[in-house]
């Protein structure tokens, strides 16, 4: 940062969670702890009817009901912010939008035609209605944007969203992410999950495994999760419940190749390294690392390649609850970072579920089988996209 | 009667593409107001009319008509 500016520190002291493996935080952070094996990771208990009314749901894409219904959750749980609208804002994630709505579209367009197309189909598709829905609902008149860098999306939003308090511009910002691409439309299949599993990146075995041997693949999810963000003397000053601090974040491009990560994960430990150095900590200083973990060959060896490099052997522990929630894509930084609060705030990482058998060229310290008790402290929570996007997060507890 | 089953699948389309109930959809309600229709509601709504009663209506013919039963007569002039 530039020399002189006094940064104001930033805190969590609002989460909420729309995942496969439980909508809430607690039926979230339990879920973590099961296998849901092959099962499909679609959120099937989700009932727009508790936060739309029937015309809203109607009109607006499941990617962005899952943006406001976390953002809803994660403001009761914050409590009353008082806060000056004008200084609060909304910095939301997704990595394609509303998929389904455009696929739904397409199939009137060529069975009705154009004068069929409804139009809805923009305002329901684009990026960032999620982040739009939010700031109508809750009256946030700040800076309100999306960002959108595939899976890496909603680390992104929440490092963004802090900088926007840490420099000032804001008191309070709502962030997180949302992503519903695997939603069938009438007789169609999901063109994300066509689109996902053609490129080879998904599992064909439907089992989600980071870090072992056997791993095949993502699993694709949906979801969607959120944080309120607000200025610490803020939040101290209403005695607000604060879950972590957020000490610093790091965005990086690999300029390499469109989904391939950089041989080596050169890129994620450049990454990991900046966002040390903006909490102004070391390697040594870090508690535990919630990994990106996808599942996927080359993802979950570059990763742990970056993190032996960085942090030497034994690793700090490693968990990917990916291994439960699947790949939500743009969410799953943002239901990452719930899960790094709740791992903080209740001093127990939860496991890499579907990991049995650790691949042998992978030699960090993997947290497996049960959650794993642990001294709170830094926590770092990566998440790399398609197109070379890097994104690490380092959450702590709040010092007093 | 026949008027009767028209009307009554002029309001169906109003129920399910504006969201309100049989009740609401009266000839003196307004789209804005009483139906709490904006601009893309009333374009999704003559759309669904187009389709059931297989007629074309211009953006133009649109100008002024602010009530149901203004949107009804102009249905109906087409059928």
């Amino acid at each position: 940062m530039a020399a002189g500016v006094v940064k104001r520190r930033v805190v969590v002291t609002g989460i909420g969670v729309v995942s496969c493996c439980g909508i809430g935080a607690d039926a979230f952070f339990e879920g973590l702890s099961h296998s849901l094996g092959d099962a499909p990771r679609t959120v099937d208990d989700f009932d727009p009817a508790n936060y739309f009314e029937p015309k809203e749901a109607r009109q607006t894409d499941r990617f962005a009901q899952f943006s406001l219904a976390s953002a809803q959750m994660a403001l009761d749980d914050a409590g009353e912010l008082g806060s000056d609208p004008a200084r609060s804002g909304v910095i939301y994630a997704t990595g394609v939008g509303g998929l389904e709505t455009l696929q739904e579209q397409i199939a009137v367009l060529i069975g009705k035609g154009p004068r069929r197309v409804s139009p809805r189909l923009v305002p329901m598709m684009m990026a960032n209605a999620g982040a739009a829905a939010i700031s109508m609902r809750f009256g946030f008149q700040g800076p309100c944007e999306t960002v959108v860098t595939a899976c890496a999306s909603g680390t992104h939003a929440i490092g963004n969203a802090a900088r926007l308090i840490a420099y000032g511009r804001c008191d309070v910002v709502i962030s997180g992410g949302a992503e519903a691409a695997m939603t069938p439309t009438g007789e169609l299949p999901a063109i994300g999950t066509a689109a996902f599993g053609n490129m080879t990146a998904l599992s064909s075995s439907g089992w989600s495994r980071p870090f072992d041997s056997r791993r095949d693949g993502f699993v694709l999810a949906e979801g969607g999760a959120a944080v309120v963000l607000e200025e610490y003397e803020h939040a101290k000053a209403r005695g607000a419940h604060i879950y972590a601090e957020v000490l610093g974040s790091a965005s990086t491009a690999d300029a390499y190749h469109i989904t391939a990560p950089l041989p080596g994960g050169e890129g994620a430990r450049s990454c990991m390294e900046l966002a040390l150095d903006d909490a102004g900590i070391t390697a040594a200083d870090v508690a535990h690392i919630n990994a990106h973990g996808t599942s996927t060959g080359l993802n979950d060896l570059a990763e742990a390649q970056a993190i032996t490099k960085l942090f030497g052997t034994p690793s700090p522990p490693v968990t990917s609850i990916k291994g439960v929630t699947g790949h939500s894509l743009g969410a799953a930084g943002a239901i990452e970072a719930v899960a790094v609060c709740l791992t903080l705030e209740r001093g127990l990482i939860p496991p890499t579920i579907g990991l049995e058998e650790q691949d042998p060229e992978i030699t960090i310290d993997v947290v497996t089988g049960e959650s794993r008790p642990f001294t709170p402290g830094p926590v770092l929570s990566n998440s790399f996209g398609f197109g070379g996007h890097n994104g690490c997060l380092v959450l702590g507890p709040v010092a007093p | 009667m026949a008027e009767d089953a028209t009307y009554e699948k002029f309001r169906n389309c109003a129920v399910e593409v504006l969201q309100v109930t049989a009740e609401k959809v009266v000839p003196e309600a307004r789209f804005d107001n009483d139906l709490d229709a904006d601009s893309l509601d009333l374009v999704e709504f003559v759309m669904a009319l187009e389709e059931t009663f297989d007629i074309t209506v211009d953006e133009s013919e649109l100008d002024g008509v602010e009530t149901v039963g203004q949107a009804y007569e102009l249905v109906t002039s087409k059928i």
